[in-house]
């Protein structure tokens, strides 16, 4: 079957098997390799991309149910060479070791900065409580999203 | 990698163009919403389908919230995110948003629906404890026009619903009456997980009385079910710890869990024990307020 969707602002359309999920086609066919696929049950959260604006695992979505909407990975956070206050967050708080769940963790933080700009620490952890760390470095990734919800603050004042 | 077997992928583009593909493809077909049950089965291929039909285009006619001086109808497609967000619906039932804020997690919360959780009728299942709980009703539409079916007729067995091969879950309805308050509690181990026990709570309450209440558990047998003793134990009494330990004892009794890794069938009587006096208790507290 035909699939057409808009993946980080451009739209494609390819030849696909029905069965295909989100995630190998983002990592297969359009060679986007930076979301990241981890346990394949919907439960690690490194899969994580925008459908519409909302943040899915892409482990647990159809390529095909993806057909005519939007969809955006961790390639499509920087814009012009600058990088998303997000990921400058993760890099000013060392909110990456290993860096295998960065990607979903990005998505899903900077969706959760665009509905709450001042998230406290808890609402954080919720947030990404269907998330894992496999180097337990929540602590840091808290506070890299703290970072750039005060940064993002500050440039708006 | 976990892949599903080959199928078909076909999209729905009304309720009524569904119900026409499901008549042509008879149980070679499935609808397929938010797909976070459906979607593992397939993978792990417990579940095979020639034709999956996605109903996710039918948001826009299946996904609302509408609260009505007599009840709630809310749409089949209903995301979970959707029921946790909606403060009218809080008001008229707190039991939604306790339970949907125990729900898998965020993000599952953006794909899975209403419709999808009954439908998959997973005995640990939160939102089948909530339904009957509330003595919900099922809208079932199939060519022949719909018919609605309690919580009890709904839910056939593990995983077996009421719902025909050529026919769509399309609303769930809620009656509301006077005095109302609910409450959910979950133990579970860790953030997202299936339920331990979870015990779902509802009373409405007349001059100081107990006039109807409800429990509904999950995770404790083959079938969340109300426990009709519980409520006959209650009705036309004042609310009182006592009363709560009676109820909480009866939950002990009349459910049927089994030993597994997320404990053993005694500590599951003693949750579902613990678990309907604390919803009991919280529920009567809202009710007051």
């Amino acid at each position: 079957m035909q699939v057409t969707m808009t993946v980080n602002d451009v739209e494609v359309t390819r030849e696909i098997e029905g069965r295909l999920l989100l995630v190998h086609f983002l990592r297969d066919v359009l060679s986007l390799t930076g979301t990241h696929w981890g346990c394949d049950t919907s439960n690690c959260g490194t899969c994580v991309v925008w459908l519409d604006g909302e943040p899915v695992k892409s482990c647990t979505v159809l390529a095909a149910m993806a057909g005519g909407h939007e969809v955006r990975t961790v390639e499509g956070l920087a814009k012009g060479g600058e990088l998303d206050p997000i990921q400058e967050g993760f890099m000013q708080c060392h909110g990456l070791q290993c860096g295998f769940c960065t990607p979903g963790m990005l998505m899903t933080c900077r969706a959760l900065l665009d509905k709450n700009p001042d998230p406290t620490d808890g609402e954080i952890r919720e947030a990404i409580s269907g998330q894992i760390c496999r180097c337990t470095g929540y602590a840091t990734i808290v506070r890299s999203v703290r970072w750039a919800a005060v940064h993002e603050a500050a440039v708006t004042q | 990698m976990q892949v599903p077997a080959p199928f078909e992928y076909e999209r729905a583009t009304s309720v009524d163009q569904a119900i026409g593909l499901l008549e042509r493809l008879g149980s070679s077909a499935r609808l397929v919403a938010g797909g976070h049950s459906l979607l593992p089965m397939m993978k792990l291929r417990l579940a095979n389908f020639e034709y999956l039909i996605d109903i996710n285009p039918l948001h826009a006619e299946l996904g609302y919230v509408k609260i009505q001086t007599d009840e709630v109808r809310i749409g089949a497609l209903t995301r979970h995110r959707e029921l946790l967000e909606s403060d009218e619906l809080a008001a008229a039932f707190p039991i939604f948003r306790d339970a949907e804020r125990v729900i898998a997690d965020p993000v599952v919360r953006n794909r899975g629906t209403l419709g999808g959780s009954l439908c998959q009728a997973d005995p640990s299942e939160d939102l089948s404890a909530v339904c009957t709980t509330l003595d919900a009703r099922c809208v079932i539409r199939g060519s022949a026009g719909e018919r609605v079916v309690s919580m009890e007729e709904f839910h056939v067995g593990p995983y077996e619903t009421a719902v025909g091969d050529d026919e769509i879950l399309v609303e769930v309805r809620f009656p509301r009456r006077g005095g109302h308050g609910s409450a959910y509690e979950k133990v579970e181990r860790r953030a997202g997980d299936w339920a331990v026990v979870s015990a779902g709570a509802a009373v409405w309450i007349t001059e100081g009385r107990i006039v109807d209440a409800r429990v509904g558990l999950a995770a404790v047998g083959p079938n969340t079910t109300g426990i009709p003793e519980i409520s006959d134990t209650l009705r036309g009494n004042a609310p009182s710890e006592a009363l709560y330990e009676q109820a909480g004892a009866i939950a002990a009794r009349s459910c049927d869990p089994s030993t597994d890794q997320r404990g053993s069938a005694d500590y599951k009587r003693h949750l579902a024990d613990e678990l309907t006096r604390r919803t009991l208790r919280k529920a009567v507290e809202r009710a007051r307020s």
